[in-house]
Protein backbone atom coordinates (compact mmCIF):
# COMPACT_ATOMS: atom_id res chain seq x y z
CA UNK A 1 0.00 0.00 0.00
CA UNK A 2 1.15 3.66 -0.78
CA UNK A 3 2.10 5.68 2.34
CA UNK A 4 -0.41 8.56 3.24
CA UNK A 5 1.36 12.31 3.28
CA UNK A 6 0.48 12.40 7.56
CA UNK A 7 0.78 15.46 9.36
CA UNK A 8 1.81 14.81 12.81
CA UNK A 9 1.55 17.97 15.04
CA UNK A 10 1.90 18.26 18.96
CA UNK A 11 -1.89 18.39 20.91
CA UNK A 12 -0.60 20.27 24.34
CA UNK A 13 1.93 18.69 25.65
CA UNK A 14 0.91 15.33 26.40
CA UNK A 15 -0.24 13.98 23.13
CA UNK A 16 0.65 13.94 19.65
CA UNK A 17 -1.74 14.02 16.80
CA UNK A 18 -1.50 12.02 13.29
CA UNK A 19 -3.54 12.79 10.28
CA UNK A 20 -4.38 11.20 7.82
CA UNK A 21 -5.75 13.07 4.51
CA UNK A 22 -9.37 14.68 5.41
CA UNK A 23 -11.86 11.99 3.84
CA UNK A 24 -14.15 8.65 5.18
CA UNK A 25 -12.17 6.05 3.35
CA UNK A 26 -12.22 2.41 4.19
CA UNK A 27 -8.13 2.78 2.76
CA UNK A 28 -7.50 5.22 4.90
CA UNK A 29 -9.16 3.74 8.28
CA UNK A 30 -6.99 0.52 7.25
CA UNK A 31 -3.63 2.27 7.42
CA UNK A 32 -4.39 4.01 10.38
CA UNK A 33 -5.19 0.15 11.80
CA UNK A 34 -1.69 -1.33 10.82
CA UNK A 35 -0.01 1.64 11.91
CA UNK A 36 -1.87 1.49 15.23
CA UNK A 37 -1.10 -2.05 16.14
CA UNK A 38 2.45 -1.70 14.63
CA UNK A 39 3.38 0.78 17.16
CA UNK A 40 0.84 -0.92 19.65
CA UNK A 41 2.93 -4.41 19.40
CA UNK A 42 6.60 -3.23 18.37
CA UNK A 43 7.28 0.66 19.34
CA UNK A 44 4.78 1.49 22.15
CA UNK A 45 4.15 -1.39 24.59
CA UNK A 46 3.90 -1.21 28.15
CA UNK A 47 5.34 2.77 27.36
CA UNK A 48 2.48 4.34 29.44
CA UNK A 49 1.21 5.54 25.72
CA UNK A 50 -2.41 5.15 24.83
CA UNK A 51 -4.00 5.57 21.24
CA UNK A 52 -7.05 6.52 20.15
CA UNK A 53 -8.39 6.03 16.12
CA UNK A 54 -10.81 7.63 14.65
CA UNK A 55 -11.54 8.00 10.98
CA UNK A 56 -8.62 10.04 9.82
CA UNK A 57 -6.81 10.57 12.78
CA UNK A 58 -4.70 8.63 15.25
CA UNK A 59 -4.25 10.13 18.79
CA UNK A 60 -1.32 9.11 21.07
CA UNK A 61 -1.67 10.11 24.87
CA UNK A 62 1.11 9.88 26.94
CA UNK A 63 -0.73 9.04 30.49
CA UNK A 64 2.59 9.66 32.71
CA UNK A 65 5.28 12.37 31.44
CA UNK A 66 5.46 15.17 29.43
CA UNK A 67 6.68 14.76 25.61
CA UNK A 68 9.46 15.65 24.04
CA UNK A 69 7.44 16.31 20.23
CA UNK A 70 10.67 16.78 18.00
CA UNK A 71 12.53 14.06 19.02
CA UNK A 72 9.13 11.27 19.15
CA UNK A 73 7.55 13.00 15.60
CA UNK A 74 10.55 11.68 14.20
CA UNK A 75 10.08 7.93 15.60
CA UNK A 76 6.60 8.32 14.43
CA UNK A 77 7.85 9.11 11.02
CA UNK A 78 10.61 6.42 11.35
CA UNK A 79 8.02 3.99 12.21
CA UNK A 80 5.29 4.27 9.55
CA UNK A 81 7.67 3.94 7.27
CA UNK A 82 8.56 0.44 8.64
CA UNK A 83 5.49 -0.27 8.97
CA UNK A 84 4.70 -1.70 5.86
CA UNK A 85 3.14 -5.32 5.39
CA UNK A 86 1.85 -5.05 8.98
CA UNK A 87 -1.51 -6.24 8.79
CA UNK A 88 -4.59 -5.28 11.07
CA UNK A 89 -5.39 -7.11 13.51
CA UNK A 90 -8.53 -9.56 12.95
CA UNK A 91 -11.59 -8.17 12.63
CA UNK A 92 -15.38 -9.28 13.13
CA UNK A 93 -18.95 -8.61 11.71
CA UNK A 94 -21.23 -7.97 14.43
CA UNK A 95 -24.48 -8.87 13.90
CA UNK A 96 -26.35 -7.17 16.15
CA UNK A 97 -30.52 -7.65 16.95
CA UNK A 98 -33.26 -4.74 16.49
CA UNK A 99 -36.92 -4.67 17.19
CA UNK A 100 -37.98 -1.88 14.71
CA UNK A 101 -41.46 -1.95 16.78
CA UNK A 102 -42.90 1.36 16.99
CA UNK A 103 -42.97 1.02 20.50
CA UNK A 104 -39.48 1.55 20.37
CA UNK A 105 -39.24 3.50 16.74
CA UNK A 106 -40.78 6.57 17.49
CA UNK A 107 -39.31 8.69 15.20
CA UNK A 108 -39.92 5.61 12.45
CA UNK A 109 -43.55 7.21 11.20
CA UNK A 110 -42.10 10.33 11.22
CA UNK A 111 -39.01 9.07 9.06
CA UNK A 112 -41.29 7.47 6.89
CA UNK A 113 -43.10 10.88 5.98
CA UNK A 114 -39.71 12.46 5.32
CA UNK A 115 -37.95 9.79 3.48
CA UNK A 116 -40.80 8.96 1.03
CA UNK A 117 -40.34 5.29 2.11
CA UNK A 118 -42.26 2.43 3.88
CA UNK A 119 -41.61 1.45 7.60
CA UNK A 120 -40.88 -1.75 5.75
CA UNK A 121 -38.65 0.05 3.18
CA UNK A 122 -36.69 1.83 6.08
CA UNK A 123 -36.38 -1.72 8.11
CA UNK A 124 -35.38 -3.48 4.60
CA UNK A 125 -32.73 -0.88 3.53
CA UNK A 126 -31.30 -0.37 7.30
CA UNK A 127 -30.78 -4.11 7.77
CA UNK A 128 -29.60 -5.17 4.57
CA UNK A 129 -26.28 -2.37 4.58
CA UNK A 130 -22.98 -3.59 6.18
CA UNK A 131 -21.44 -0.55 8.79
CA UNK A 132 -17.94 0.27 9.34
CA UNK A 133 -17.12 1.46 12.71
CA UNK A 134 -14.96 4.87 12.31
CA UNK A 135 -14.53 5.38 16.00
CA UNK A 136 -15.40 4.67 19.14
CA UNK A 137 -16.53 7.43 21.29
CA UNK A 138 -18.49 9.94 22.79
CA UNK A 139 -19.85 7.90 25.19
CA UNK A 140 -18.51 4.53 26.15
CA UNK A 141 -19.20 1.71 23.48
CA UNK A 142 -20.64 4.80 21.17
CA UNK A 143 -19.53 3.57 17.57
CA UNK A 144 -19.52 5.84 14.64
CA UNK A 145 -20.90 4.09 11.80
CA UNK A 146 -20.42 4.70 8.38
CA UNK A 147 -21.53 3.45 4.91
CA UNK A 148 -25.38 4.72 5.23
CA UNK A 149 -27.00 4.56 2.26
CA UNK A 150 -28.05 8.17 1.23
CA UNK A 151 -31.83 6.82 0.93
CA UNK A 152 -31.46 6.98 4.75
CA UNK A 153 -30.07 10.44 5.23
CA UNK A 154 -32.13 12.41 7.45
CA UNK A 155 -31.89 15.39 9.23
CA UNK A 156 -30.97 15.08 12.79
CA UNK A 157 -34.16 16.60 15.10
CA UNK A 158 -34.49 20.23 15.48
CA UNK A 159 -35.26 19.55 19.29
CA UNK A 160 -33.16 17.22 21.10
CA UNK A 161 -34.85 15.00 23.04
CA UNK A 162 -33.78 14.91 27.37
CA UNK A 163 -33.84 11.32 27.55
CA UNK A 164 -33.17 8.85 24.82
CA UNK A 165 -33.40 5.16 25.76
CA UNK A 166 -30.43 3.08 26.18
CA UNK A 167 -30.33 0.73 23.16
CA UNK A 168 -31.87 3.16 20.87
CA UNK A 169 -31.36 3.05 17.36
CA UNK A 170 -30.97 6.08 15.16
CA UNK A 171 -30.60 7.76 11.86
CA UNK A 172 -28.76 11.27 11.58
CA UNK A 173 -27.07 12.62 8.35
CA UNK A 174 -24.87 10.24 6.86
CA UNK A 175 -24.91 8.22 10.48
CA UNK A 176 -26.19 5.30 11.81
CA UNK A 177 -25.64 4.16 15.56
CA UNK A 178 -26.71 2.63 18.75
CA UNK A 179 -27.03 5.06 21.94
CA UNK A 180 -25.33 2.65 24.11
CA UNK A 181 -26.87 4.08 27.72
CA UNK A 182 -29.42 6.60 28.49
CA UNK A 183 -28.73 10.00 27.24
CA UNK A 184 -30.02 13.00 26.12
CA UNK A 185 -29.91 13.14 22.21
CA UNK A 186 -31.11 14.54 19.23
CA UNK A 187 -30.82 11.33 16.39
CA UNK A 188 -34.10 10.04 14.56
CA UNK A 189 -35.19 6.39 17.05
CA UNK A 190 -36.08 3.67 14.84
CA UNK A 191 -36.09 1.17 16.72
CA UNK A 192 -33.83 -0.63 19.69
CA UNK A 193 -31.02 -3.14 20.62
CA UNK A 194 -31.38 -5.37 23.76
CA UNK A 195 -28.52 -6.48 23.89
CA UNK A 196 -24.96 -4.51 24.81
CA UNK A 197 -22.10 -4.69 23.49
CA UNK A 198 -20.29 -2.80 26.36
CA UNK A 199 -19.66 -3.78 29.76
CA UNK A 200 -17.33 -2.22 31.92
CA UNK A 201 -17.93 -5.06 34.08
CA UNK A 202 -15.48 -6.96 31.67
CA UNK A 203 -11.87 -7.08 31.31
CA UNK A 204 -12.26 -6.20 27.85
CA UNK A 205 -15.77 -3.95 28.21
CA UNK A 206 -16.27 -3.45 24.87
CA UNK A 207 -16.65 -6.17 21.93
CA UNK A 208 -16.66 -4.24 18.96
CA UNK A 209 -13.21 -2.18 17.86
CA UNK A 210 -13.00 0.16 15.25
CA UNK A 211 -12.16 -0.80 12.04
CA UNK A 212 -15.09 -3.93 12.83
CA UNK A 213 -18.60 -4.32 11.00
CA UNK A 214 -21.65 -4.00 11.89
CA UNK A 215 -25.37 -5.54 10.63
CA UNK A 216 -28.46 -4.85 11.67
CA UNK A 217 -31.45 -8.17 11.87
CA UNK A 218 -34.33 -7.31 12.44
CA UNK A 219 -36.90 -8.98 15.58
CA UNK A 220 -40.22 -8.90 16.92
CA UNK A 221 -41.25 -7.89 20.09
CA UNK A 222 -41.22 -11.19 21.02
CA UNK A 223 -37.61 -11.84 20.54
CA UNK A 224 -36.36 -8.56 21.74
CA UNK A 225 -37.96 -9.35 25.32
CA UNK A 226 -35.96 -12.87 25.39
CA UNK A 227 -32.67 -11.25 24.15
CA UNK A 228 -33.19 -8.21 26.63
CA UNK A 229 -33.15 -10.85 29.52
CA UNK A 230 -30.62 -12.78 28.23
CA UNK A 231 -28.24 -10.06 27.46
CA UNK A 232 -29.15 -9.22 31.57
CA UNK A 233 -28.20 -12.45 33.07
CA UNK A 234 -25.74 -12.43 30.43
CA UNK A 235 -26.12 -15.92 28.66
CA UNK A 236 -26.86 -13.67 25.22
CA UNK A 237 -23.89 -13.92 23.17
CA UNK A 238 -24.01 -12.02 20.04
CA UNK A 239 -23.30 -13.13 16.66
CA UNK A 240 -20.17 -12.40 15.27
CA UNK A 241 -18.30 -13.36 11.63
CA UNK A 242 -14.70 -12.91 10.91
CA UNK A 243 -13.81 -11.18 8.01
CA UNK A 244 -10.77 -11.97 5.73
CA UNK A 245 -8.23 -9.15 5.30
CA UNK B 1 -15.39 1.59 57.49
CA UNK B 2 -16.05 5.68 57.38
CA UNK B 3 -19.67 6.83 57.31
CA UNK B 4 -21.55 9.20 55.20
CA UNK B 5 -24.09 10.90 57.64
CA UNK B 6 -24.43 13.17 55.02
CA UNK B 7 -23.26 13.36 51.60
CA UNK B 8 -23.24 17.08 50.50
CA UNK B 9 -23.65 17.92 47.01
CA UNK B 10 -21.70 16.08 45.21
CA UNK B 11 -19.09 13.97 46.37
CA UNK B 12 -17.15 11.15 44.48
CA UNK B 13 -14.62 8.63 45.25
CA UNK B 14 -11.52 9.69 43.21
CA UNK B 15 -7.88 8.44 41.83
CA UNK B 16 -5.65 9.44 39.59
CA UNK B 17 -7.91 7.85 36.77
CA UNK B 18 -9.04 5.22 34.10
CA UNK B 19 -6.53 4.73 31.82
CA UNK B 20 -6.44 2.24 28.74
CA UNK B 21 -9.98 2.58 27.58
CA UNK B 22 -10.13 5.71 25.91
CA UNK B 23 -10.42 3.92 22.62
CA UNK B 24 -13.31 2.34 23.57
CA UNK B 25 -14.92 5.73 24.68
CA UNK B 26 -13.96 5.34 28.29
CA UNK B 27 -13.23 8.72 29.98
CA UNK B 28 -10.31 9.30 32.01
CA UNK B 29 -12.29 10.62 35.21
CA UNK B 30 -9.56 11.12 38.06
CA UNK B 31 -9.28 13.81 40.58
CA UNK B 32 -10.49 17.18 38.92
CA UNK B 33 -7.86 19.00 40.79
CA UNK B 34 -4.88 16.87 40.23
CA UNK B 35 -2.08 19.35 42.31
CA UNK B 36 -4.51 18.72 45.52
CA UNK B 37 -5.18 15.57 45.01
CA UNK B 38 -1.15 14.77 44.51
CA UNK B 39 -0.29 16.77 47.88
CA UNK B 40 -2.98 15.38 49.77
CA UNK B 41 -1.42 11.40 48.75
CA UNK B 42 2.22 12.94 49.39
CA UNK B 43 1.61 13.99 52.76
CA UNK B 44 -0.29 10.82 53.73
CA UNK B 45 2.79 8.82 51.92
CA UNK B 46 0.54 7.24 50.07
CA UNK B 47 0.76 5.56 46.74
CA UNK B 48 0.30 8.23 44.32
CA UNK B 49 -2.90 6.28 42.74
CA UNK B 50 -4.56 5.74 46.46
CA UNK B 51 -8.29 6.96 46.10
CA UNK B 52 -9.81 10.02 47.69
CA UNK B 53 -13.22 11.58 48.18
CA UNK B 54 -13.85 14.57 45.86
CA UNK B 55 -16.11 16.94 47.30
CA UNK B 56 -17.91 19.43 45.46
CA UNK B 57 -18.91 23.02 47.02
CA UNK B 58 -20.77 21.83 50.31
CA UNK B 59 -19.98 19.94 52.76
CA UNK B 60 -20.64 16.00 53.73
CA UNK B 61 -20.47 14.52 57.32
CA UNK B 62 -18.62 12.25 58.11
CA UNK B 63 -18.30 9.53 60.72
CA UNK B 64 -14.59 7.22 60.59
CA UNK B 65 -14.86 3.97 62.28
CA UNK B 66 -11.11 3.22 62.95
CA UNK B 67 -8.10 4.51 63.31
CA UNK B 68 -6.06 6.74 60.86
CA UNK B 69 -4.98 9.24 59.31
CA UNK B 70 -6.45 12.02 57.40
CA UNK B 71 -5.29 15.16 55.06
CA UNK B 72 -7.32 18.37 53.86
CA UNK B 73 -6.19 19.58 50.38
CA UNK B 74 -8.25 22.19 47.64
CA UNK B 75 -10.59 24.20 48.31
CA UNK B 76 -11.49 25.60 52.02
CA UNK B 77 -14.68 24.42 53.14
CA UNK B 78 -14.64 25.57 57.04
CA UNK B 79 -14.70 21.92 58.41
CA UNK B 80 -14.42 20.74 61.76
CA UNK B 81 -13.05 17.56 63.06
CA UNK B 82 -15.39 16.88 66.79
CA UNK B 83 -16.49 21.10 66.17
CA UNK B 84 -13.03 22.24 66.45
CA UNK B 85 -11.89 23.76 63.06
CA UNK B 86 -8.81 21.72 61.12
CA UNK B 87 -6.85 23.07 58.55
CA UNK B 88 -6.01 22.16 55.18
CA UNK B 89 -2.69 20.56 54.30
CA UNK B 90 -1.57 18.98 57.24
CA UNK B 91 -1.66 15.15 58.68
CA UNK B 92 -4.84 14.80 61.29
CA UNK B 93 -4.85 12.17 63.60
CA UNK B 94 -8.46 10.30 63.62
CA UNK B 95 -9.60 8.11 66.15
CA UNK B 96 -12.96 5.78 65.87
CA UNK B 97 -16.26 8.21 66.61
CA UNK B 98 -14.65 10.95 65.06
CA UNK B 99 -16.81 13.10 63.49
CA UNK B 100 -15.67 15.71 60.32
CA UNK B 101 -17.90 18.07 58.83
CA UNK B 102 -17.78 20.22 56.16
CA UNK B 103 -19.23 23.65 56.61
CA UNK B 104 -19.21 27.30 54.14
CA UNK B 105 -17.25 27.25 51.27
CA UNK B 106 -14.38 30.16 51.61
CA UNK B 107 -12.72 29.39 48.55
CA UNK B 108 -12.25 26.93 45.99
CA UNK B 109 -14.69 24.66 44.12
CA UNK B 110 -13.32 20.98 45.19
CA UNK B 111 -11.67 19.95 48.77
CA UNK B 112 -10.50 16.26 48.53
CA UNK B 113 -9.89 13.98 51.32
CA UNK B 114 -7.28 11.57 51.23
CA UNK B 115 -6.97 8.86 54.09
CA UNK B 116 -3.39 7.17 54.97
CA UNK B 117 -3.42 3.64 52.27
CA UNK B 118 -6.57 4.99 50.52
CA UNK B 119 -10.13 4.64 49.90
CA UNK B 120 -10.67 0.42 49.37
CA UNK B 121 -13.56 0.60 47.24
CA UNK B 122 -14.08 -2.00 43.95
CA UNK B 123 -12.26 -0.99 41.06
CA UNK B 124 -13.65 -1.38 37.66
CA UNK B 125 -11.15 -1.21 34.25
CA UNK B 126 -8.14 -0.41 36.98
CA UNK B 127 -9.95 2.54 38.71
CA UNK B 128 -11.62 3.48 41.68
CA UNK B 129 -12.93 6.86 40.35
CA UNK B 130 -16.24 7.07 40.03
CA UNK B 131 -17.97 8.06 36.66
CA UNK B 132 -21.61 7.73 34.79
CA UNK B 133 -21.86 4.47 32.94
CA UNK B 134 -18.79 2.62 34.39
CA UNK B 135 -19.21 2.34 37.95
CA UNK B 136 -21.86 1.23 39.45
CA UNK B 137 -23.23 4.60 40.92
CA UNK B 138 -21.70 7.98 40.52
CA UNK B 139 -21.24 9.64 43.33
CA UNK B 140 -21.82 8.91 47.26
CA UNK B 141 -25.25 9.14 48.76
CA UNK B 142 -26.38 9.52 52.19
CA UNK B 143 -26.00 7.05 54.51
CA UNK B 144 -23.05 4.95 52.19
CA UNK B 145 -20.32 3.31 53.89
CA UNK B 146 -16.66 3.26 52.46
CA UNK B 147 -13.91 0.86 53.40
CA UNK B 148 -10.76 2.05 54.48
CA UNK B 149 -7.90 -0.13 56.59
CA UNK B 150 -7.08 0.90 60.16
CA UNK B 151 -3.55 2.50 60.57
CA UNK B 152 -2.67 3.31 64.64
CA UNK B 153 0.52 4.95 63.78
CA UNK B 154 2.22 7.15 61.46
CA UNK B 155 5.03 9.63 61.46
CA UNK B 156 4.32 11.71 58.75
CA UNK B 157 8.19 13.01 57.40
CA UNK B 158 6.26 16.58 56.48
CA UNK B 159 2.98 16.55 58.96
CA UNK B 160 1.65 20.20 57.80
CA UNK B 161 2.71 22.75 54.24
CA UNK B 162 2.03 25.91 53.47
CA UNK B 163 0.56 26.49 50.01
CA UNK B 164 -0.28 29.39 47.15
CA UNK B 165 -3.30 28.70 46.73
CA UNK B 166 -2.81 28.64 42.98
CA UNK B 167 -6.67 28.40 42.53
CA UNK B 168 -7.21 31.96 43.59
CA UNK B 169 -4.98 32.63 39.93
CA UNK B 170 -7.31 33.43 36.88
CA UNK B 171 -4.66 32.74 34.36
CA UNK B 172 -4.97 29.62 32.45
CA UNK B 173 -2.07 28.45 30.79
CA UNK B 174 -2.25 26.83 27.85
CA UNK B 175 -1.08 25.34 23.91
CA UNK B 176 -1.96 25.36 20.69
CA UNK B 177 -5.11 22.50 20.23
CA UNK B 178 -4.73 21.12 16.86
CA UNK B 179 -7.02 23.35 14.91
CA UNK B 180 -6.01 25.96 16.15
CA UNK B 181 -5.14 27.84 12.48
CA UNK B 182 -8.02 28.07 11.92
CA UNK B 183 -8.39 31.17 14.43
CA UNK B 184 -8.91 34.58 12.61
CA UNK B 185 -7.12 37.67 14.20
CA UNK B 186 -10.51 38.55 15.60
CA UNK B 187 -11.23 35.31 17.38
CA UNK B 188 -7.72 35.11 18.37
CA UNK B 189 -7.65 38.92 20.09
CA UNK B 190 -11.01 38.08 21.88
CA UNK B 191 -9.57 34.74 22.95
CA UNK B 192 -6.34 35.85 24.63
CA UNK B 193 -7.18 39.65 25.15
CA UNK B 194 -10.31 39.21 27.56
CA UNK B 195 -11.95 37.63 30.63
CA UNK B 196 -14.25 34.76 30.18
CA UNK B 197 -16.71 33.41 33.37
CA UNK B 198 -17.83 30.03 33.87
CA UNK B 199 -21.28 29.32 33.38
CA UNK B 200 -23.40 27.07 34.99
CA UNK B 201 -22.72 24.33 32.67
CA UNK B 202 -20.04 23.34 34.75
CA UNK B 203 -19.52 19.64 35.81
CA UNK B 204 -17.03 16.98 35.78
CA UNK B 205 -17.56 16.39 32.34
CA UNK B 206 -16.99 19.95 31.29
CA UNK B 207 -16.85 23.63 31.50
CA UNK B 208 -18.88 25.77 29.36
CA UNK B 209 -17.76 29.55 29.11
CA UNK B 210 -20.17 32.44 29.02
CA UNK B 211 -19.21 34.54 26.90
CA UNK B 212 -19.25 34.06 23.18
CA UNK B 213 -15.92 34.81 20.33
CA UNK B 214 -17.09 34.69 16.42
CA UNK B 215 -18.33 31.50 15.43
CA UNK B 216 -17.21 29.31 12.11
CA UNK B 217 -18.50 27.02 9.97
CA UNK B 218 -15.12 24.67 9.85
CA UNK B 219 -16.57 21.27 9.51
CA UNK B 220 -14.01 18.29 10.64
CA UNK B 221 -14.47 14.52 11.19
CA UNK B 222 -14.60 13.54 14.53
CA UNK B 223 -11.44 13.13 16.53
CA UNK B 224 -9.96 12.28 20.37
CA UNK B 225 -10.90 14.86 22.50
CA UNK B 226 -8.93 15.31 25.64
CA UNK B 227 -9.19 16.20 29.13
CA UNK B 228 -8.07 20.12 29.23
CA UNK B 229 -9.17 20.49 25.74
CA UNK B 230 -10.92 23.71 24.83
CA UNK B 231 -13.49 23.05 22.00
CA UNK B 232 -14.98 25.79 19.81
CA UNK B 233 -18.98 25.15 18.69
CA UNK B 234 -20.06 27.02 15.24
CA UNK B 235 -21.90 29.65 17.82
CA UNK B 236 -19.02 30.31 19.14
CA UNK B 237 -19.29 28.72 22.41
CA UNK B 238 -15.92 27.69 24.11
CA UNK B 239 -16.23 24.71 25.73
CA UNK B 240 -13.42 22.87 28.26
CA UNK B 241 -13.54 19.37 28.54
CA UNK B 242 -12.73 18.13 31.87
CA UNK B 243 -11.74 14.61 33.37
CA UNK B 244 -15.07 13.23 32.80
CA UNK B 245 -15.44 14.08 29.26
CA UNK B 246 -16.27 12.53 26.09
CA UNK B 247 -12.78 11.01 24.44
CA UNK B 248 -13.60 12.18 20.86
CA UNK B 249 -15.51 14.80 19.36
CA UNK B 250 -15.95 17.14 16.37
CA UNK B 251 -15.71 20.51 17.24
CA UNK B 252 -12.46 22.09 16.55
CA UNK B 253 -9.98 21.61 19.32
CA UNK B 254 -8.33 25.39 19.40
CA UNK B 255 -6.74 25.19 22.93
CA UNK B 256 -5.18 22.67 25.25
CA UNK B 257 -5.29 23.16 29.00
CA UNK B 258 -1.48 22.39 30.95
CA UNK B 259 -2.52 20.10 33.86
CA UNK B 260 -1.72 23.05 36.06
CA UNK B 261 -4.36 25.15 34.11
CA UNK B 262 -7.03 22.06 34.60
CA UNK B 263 -5.92 21.82 38.07
CA UNK B 264 -7.02 25.78 38.50
CA UNK B 265 -9.91 25.61 36.15
CA UNK B 266 -11.46 22.50 38.50
CA UNK B 267 -11.48 25.23 41.58
CA UNK B 268 -13.61 27.64 39.77
CA UNK B 269 -17.40 27.35 40.24
CA UNK B 270 -20.55 29.89 38.52
CA UNK B 271 -19.53 33.36 37.61
CA UNK B 272 -15.62 32.79 38.31
CA UNK B 273 -13.49 34.38 35.43
CA UNK B 274 -10.40 33.04 33.80
CA UNK B 275 -8.11 34.17 30.88
CA UNK B 276 -5.95 32.10 28.96
CA UNK B 277 -2.43 32.55 27.98
CA UNK B 278 -0.46 30.63 25.07
CA UNK B 279 2.94 28.90 26.50
CA UNK B 280 5.40 28.50 24.08
CA UNK B 281 5.89 25.43 22.61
Amino acid sequence: MKPYPLSIRPYGLRAVLVEWPSTVDEAILEDILCFYRYLKTKCLKDTGWEMIPAYNSLTLVQNYKLVDFKNFSAKLKKWYAEKSGTIPEQRYLWRLPVCYDLDFGIDLELASEKLRLSVPEIIEQHTAHVYRVYGIGFLPGFMYLGGLPESLEITRKETPRLKVAKGAVGLAGKQTGIYPQESPGGWNIIGNCPVSIFNAKEDHPCLVSVGDQIQFYSISRAEYDLHKIEGEVGIYKIEKLKIDA
Amino acid sequence: MLKLLKSGFYTSVQDRGRFGYRDKGVPVSGAMDNQAFETANALLENDENDAVLEITMTGPTFEFEKNTFIVLTGASMSVTLNNSPVDNYKVLKIVPGDILSYGRLENGFRSYLAIKNGFKTEKVLGSRSQTKSITDSTYLRDRSTIRYEPCDTFVPKIPEIKINPYFDKEILEVAKGPEFEMLENRQLEKVFGSNFSVSKENNRMAYQLKETIAGHNRSMLTSATLPGTVQLTPAGKLIVLMKDGQTTGGYPRILQLTEDAISILAQKKLGDVISFRLIAP
